[in-house]
């Protein structure tokens, strides 16, 4: 029988329920159903890492997640790191070192960055290169994001 | 995706339930090969048996005398994140972190890359290499067989209506071991080729070695290395280690590569893995 499934779940730290199809993605049910547009879709196959999200506290692929897994996990989305009306250190830093440009990929490198960060205050250059792997930017030529990123580890850290 | 229903059975018991009543279901375990497949419409399951809730299934256990038991949905950061597994197998810790990225590496797991069967899976060559077994649950009870004749043909596994792999088994190591692989990229790529050595060492003469290749036929293969036993330690053995690999895989041509490129691919990173887990053994000592 064709039901739609109740999920309860806590997003950005705040408790949310939705009702969704079993075949929905995590990120069908962030977009289109709880209006939380700031993940985006770039591949839908795992691949570019722009629908980024954290569940209980590691960043996964939200196409490759059902919304129904979201039962009982905690999740993160961009909306959820600005700190009230502060931008998050890893967002001032995108800006100041201009490193997007359609911005396509921007959510999901600063939700992958912002996860190192918070486990490695001081990670390598290569650390974040491999780290951010999954993480596909076809505009900026990936050195200007590596560089946000080292600039925010500085500031995160003061 | 077409429509299917969805359960999270909390024991092993339910979950091979589900599976025996629904033969088109599939398990779930980090979704990085079956939602892919399943959006692609290569496979259309009228139910999805979430397998991440069954304790057994989520079991990372290394005992030294036993060796270590991987559930089959643990997912790969837990294994490098876990210092006695990482110093235990080294081997298999570099495997779970080459195996996508770190998104990918926060869901997938060693037994659906197992489970999943595709000539060019990363874990596969190594696992034969250690001489892991597969512990398979199903509607009439238990069984074991090798990880090497687990996968039958490309996407195709032992398993039978109702069963499921409940972990992987991987013996204590006495020596050293390595998988290599060739990919265009440094990462997020599939193999071209791929070689998982294992190597134990007697009086500086090799004891026994064992290897296994990646993307060289429909499934995952086994190199009968039984004449590398007593061989002196050399570049000569090593050599021959290659040529015994290159030998034993049937490759084909594709946009990946040549069948010709792919056989010379497995000399060499068996010659490099096979010297690298010598390296290994000698340290372990
Ligand atoms: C971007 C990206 C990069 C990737 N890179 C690599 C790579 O570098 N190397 C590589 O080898 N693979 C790679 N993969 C493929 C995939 O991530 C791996 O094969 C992974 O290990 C699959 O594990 P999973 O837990 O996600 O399996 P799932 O997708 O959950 O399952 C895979 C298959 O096994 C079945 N299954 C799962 N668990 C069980 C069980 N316990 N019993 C019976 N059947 C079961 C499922 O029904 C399904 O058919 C990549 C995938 C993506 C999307
Ligand atoms: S949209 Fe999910 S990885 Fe590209
Ligand atoms: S800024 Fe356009 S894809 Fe990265």
């Amino acid at each position: 029988m064709e039901r739609k499934v109740h999920v309860q779940t806590t997003i950005n730290g705040e408790p949310a329920e939705f009702l969704c199809e079993p075949r929905q993605s995590l990120l069908e049910c962030l977009r289109d159903i709880l209006n939380l547009t700031g993940t985006k879709e770039g591949c839908n196959d795992g691949n570019c890492g722009a629908c980024t999200v954290t569940m209980d506290g590691r960043i996964v692929t939200s196409c490759l997640v059902l919304g129904v897994e979201a039962e009982g996990a905690e999740i993160t989305t961009i909306e959820g790191i600005a700190r009230g009306n502060e931008l998050h250190p890893l967002q001032k830093a995108f800006l100041e070192e201009a490193a997007l440009q359609c911005g396509i990929c921007t959510p999901g490198f600063i939700v992958a960055a912002k996860a190192l960060l918070d486990q490695e205050p001081h990670p390598t250059e290569e650390r974040i290169r491999w780290w951010l792997a999954n993480n596909l930017c076809r505009c900026t030529g990936y050195d200007k994001i590596v560089k946000a990123v080292q600039k925010a580890a500085q500031e995160v850290t003061l | 995706m077409k429509w299917f229903d969805y359960q999270a059975p909390r024991n092993i018991g339910e979950a091979v339930e589900a599976m025996t009543l629904h033969p088109t279901a599939r398990p779930l375990a980090g979704g990085t090969d079956l939602l892919v497949q399943m959006r692609a419409g290569r496979r259309t399951p009228d139910l999805i048996v979430d397998i991440k809730k069954i304790p057994e299934l989520n079991q990372l256990h290394f005992e030294p005398g036993l060796g270590l038991t991987l559930g089959a949905a643990v997912p790969c950061y837990r294994i490098y994140n876990d210092s006695a597994v990482s110093r235990a197998y080294p081997s298999l810790a570099e495997v779970a972190n080459i195996i996508g990225g770190t998104q990918i590496q926060g869901r997938a797991s060693i037994g659906g890359n197992l489970c999943n069967a595709a000539p060019s899976a990363d874990s596969i060559p190594l696992l034969i290499a250690l001489g892991a077994t597969a512990r398979i649950t199903g509607p009439s009870g238990e069984r074991t067989i090798d990880v090497a004749a687990f996968c039958t043909a490309p996407g195709v596994n032992v398993l039978q209506p109702g069963e499921i792999l409940v972990s992987i088994q991987i013996p204590p190591t006495a020596g050293g071991a390595r998988y290599l692989r060739f990919i265009p990229r440094n990462e997020m790529d599939i193999a071209v080729a791929g070689a998982g050595v294992s190597v134990t060492l007697s009086n500086g003469n090799i004891q026994s070695a064992k290897i296994a290749l990646a993307s060289v036929a429909p499934t995952p293969i086994t190199v009968d290395a039984s004449s590398l036993s007593g061989a002196p330690v050399n570049d000569d053995t090593l050599k021959k280690a290659g040529e015994l690999a290159a030998a034993a895989a049937k490759p084909i041509t594709d946009m990946r590569g040549t069948a010709d490129y792919r056989r010379h691919l497995c000399a060499v990173l068996t010659r490099r893995a096979l010297a690298s887990a010598i390296a290994a053994a000698k340290e372990s000592k």
